[in-house]
């Protein structure tokens, strides 16, 4: 969720987001072969770990501590994904679950909210907005560390500590969300449509809900993708506040690695499972979640 | 009967209770639309932030009283080895994965930036090792470093050099920490980077070539300078991220008292060093104390990181 924004000025205008990026100026350079070796090795190297997971899930803990390292996979990832979902101590079945009701609830509520704050930044005018849209830029340099012992102890107050409400709490305000909504609805919604449904006697939340939202659609796709893969591979926070007979898989990993099971492969086949979701996603919608980064760091 | 009612829907809008509710509507409307997002910040981000000043004002431990002791906690930190340690491993290990990890993504944008078959392949290659969760690239990297049987023993003993003990030394374990940060994020630098190429006109590099100017001349005349308020912003947030460095050296050494960082915490960061006072030893006035030395830490970096930025890209 660390998208640069490039330039914080309310005013700066922006390309849109679905604007493909012009790809201008690398007409003029050919790749050379050099180029496309420098390629084809980060290709490779950038692939290779999760390919060594693969091979790690699929083969014995004996196999994996041999040396030369084994480089193929092995036929043993059915047996591993089984003793690791059969296994009562881990609860990986369970962890799972709750990252997907952790990052999908967060998702959710992050997308509604930055949308409905968005459009008010983008087309409502309305006392102060400029002074709270400065403060929605500055809440994204808080690092939210700093703040886990507070965190801590205000779960405790509301009786929820170790619940799973404890990570999703914390996460529904989103200043990146906002801007980024913020930055897409003033391109992507004509005031006429606006001023349009007034005329014709719409409330502010059916125009919301009926004009701008569809509008909005191609941004919330992309806010979206990105909060749920934050929050499915988040750790600090999750690690701290959640109890052991209550983690995401994130947390499930790292207990699975901490000493009790010391089985290099069924880490291994935890550890795809846990990646397993987001590679889905990367295949899907590869394309989007480039055009994604990109498009959240040009500045026009 | 839609044809019935409609001629009457606009005299009914123009009724005076409707025009008042529009009226509310109108003023009430983006303050509500904003307010979840404020209220829930103010709760969940800054409250917390503020009471951690608050509490590490106190002696607080989780059960019994609490004690007003001012600034006793940060008088004390100052004074603790274990937290210059923890400062000295969290900036060197930021400085040893963001230097050759910048040097990398600019090489890679540039190669990206030109006419390459095989795009979009290319590019999501790149971004692959960003969605990976840093709890599954520590595991990964773990076995490729492990003592015995990892694939970098392995690969350093093809140039006939011994296996290393990667968590053993503060040098390895530096190393080895930098290599899973650069990893994951060099591919997503260099997306980030080459979208801010791709904004530099291309009538700039015309108009150089036929001054006559080489392409290293191009990339630090122009390239350069016109990266720099993105090098600035990817920076910051690398600050903001390097300080939170916590899961890749913890499950790096695995087991009781990973949260020190190997046996002579030769990698525990700053994060480690506030969750292992507030949440192992329970002082949670000491962990809010260290909460707000690392913001301290982190306005100063990054106010020195805006100054080089400045002055290396050539700022006029």
């Amino acid at each position: 969720m660390t998208a640069v924004i490039a330039d914080p000025e309310p005013e700066a205008p922006r390309k849109p987001l679905r604007t493909k990026v012009v790809e201008s100026n690398n007409q003029l350079f050919r790749a050379s072969p050099l180029n496309y070796l420098v390629l084809v090795v980060t290709f490779f190297l950038s692939v290779f770990p999760l390919y060594w997971m693969l091979v790690m899930a699929s083969r014995t803990n004996d196999e994996i501590v041999q040396i030369p390292p084994v480089l193929t996979p092995g036929g043993n990832l059915g047996k591993n994904f089984t003793s690791l979902f059969d296994n009562p101590d881990v609860m990986f079945a369970q962890a799972l679950l709750n990252s997907f009701i952790v990052a999908g609830s967060i998702t959710v509520v992050v997308v509604i909210f930055s949308s409905l704050a968005g459009f008010a930044f983008a087309k409502l005018r309305f006392r102060g907005s400029g002074v709270l849209l400065g403060l929605v830029v500055l809440t994204m340099m808080v690092p939210i560390q700093l703040g886990t012992v507070p965190l801590y102890m205000m779960m405790d107050w509301l009786g929820i500590q170790g619940t799973l409400l404890t990570v999703i709490l914390p996460y529904l305000a989103s200043g990146f969300g906002v801007f980024l909504m913020r930055q897409y609805a003033s391109q992507a919604v004509p005031d006429e449509l606006i001023e349009a449904a007034r005329v014709d006697g719409a409330s502010t939340i059916r125009i919301f809900w009926s004009v701008v939202l569809p509008a909005l659609r191609p941004a919330a796709a992309i806010l979206g993708l990105f909060t749920f893969m934050t929050y499915w591979n988040d750790f600090l926070w999750p690690y701290v506040a959640l109890s052991p007979e209550n983690p995401t898989v994130q947390v499930a990993l790292s207990r699975l690695s901490s000493g009790y099971y010391t089985d290099q492969s069924l880490v291994m086949a935890g550890t795809l499972m846990a990646t397993l979701p987001l590679l889905v996603v990367v295949v899907l919608f590869g394309r989007q979640l480039i055009s994604g980064i990109m498009d959240g760091a040009v500045k026009s | 009967m839609s044809d019935i009612t409609a001629p009457v829907t606009p005299a009914r809008a123009r009724s005076p209770w409707r025009s008042r509710l529009s009226r509310w509507d109108q003023k009430g409307s983006p303050y509500a639309f904003v307010s979840p997002f404020f209220i829930l910040f103010g709760i969940f981000g800054a409250f917390p932030l503020l009471y951690t000043f608050w509490v590490s004002l106190h002696a607080w431990p989780l059960l019994g009283e609490h004690t007003f002791t001012g600034l006793d906690n940060y008088q004390k930190l100052l004074q603790d080895p274990q937290f210059w340690n923890a400062a000295k491993n969290t900036l060197g290990l930021f400085v040893v994965s963001t230097v050759p990890q910048y040097v990398l993504a600019l090489w890679l944008a540039v190669t990206l930036n030109r006419k390459i078959r095989a795009r979009t392949l290319f590019r999501v290659g790149v971004v692959i090792p960003n969605i990976t969760s840093v709890a599954a690239v520590t595991l990964i990297f773990g076995m490729i470093f492990a003592k015995g049987f990892g694939l970098a023993n392995w690969i350093i003993g093809w140039f006939g050099l011994d296996a290393v003990d990667w968590t053993a030394h503060t040098w390895s374990s530096w190393l080895a920490i930098s290599v899973m940060v650069d990893w994951r994020w060099t591919g997503y630098n260099a997306l980030i980077f080459l979208a801010a190429m791709q904004a530099i006109s291309a009538e700039l590099y015309e108009a150089s070539a036929i001054d006559g100017a080489s392409r290293t001349r191009q990339f630090w005349s122009i390239t350069m300078p016109l990266l720099r308020p993105t090098i600035l912003f990817t920076t910051i947030t690398s600050i903001i991220g390097g300080v939170q460095l916590f899961a890749e050296p913890l499950l790096f050494a695995p087991g009781a008292g990973a949260i020190q960082g190997g046996s002579l915490r030769q990698f525990q960061t700053l994060t480690m060093y506030l969750i292992e006072n507030g949440f192992t030893r329970f002082e949670f006035g000491y962990a809010g104390a260290v909460a707000w030395m690392i913001f301290v830490l982190v306005l100063i970096i990054s106010l020195i990181n805006i100054l080089l930025v400045r002055r290396i890209s050539g700022a006029d």
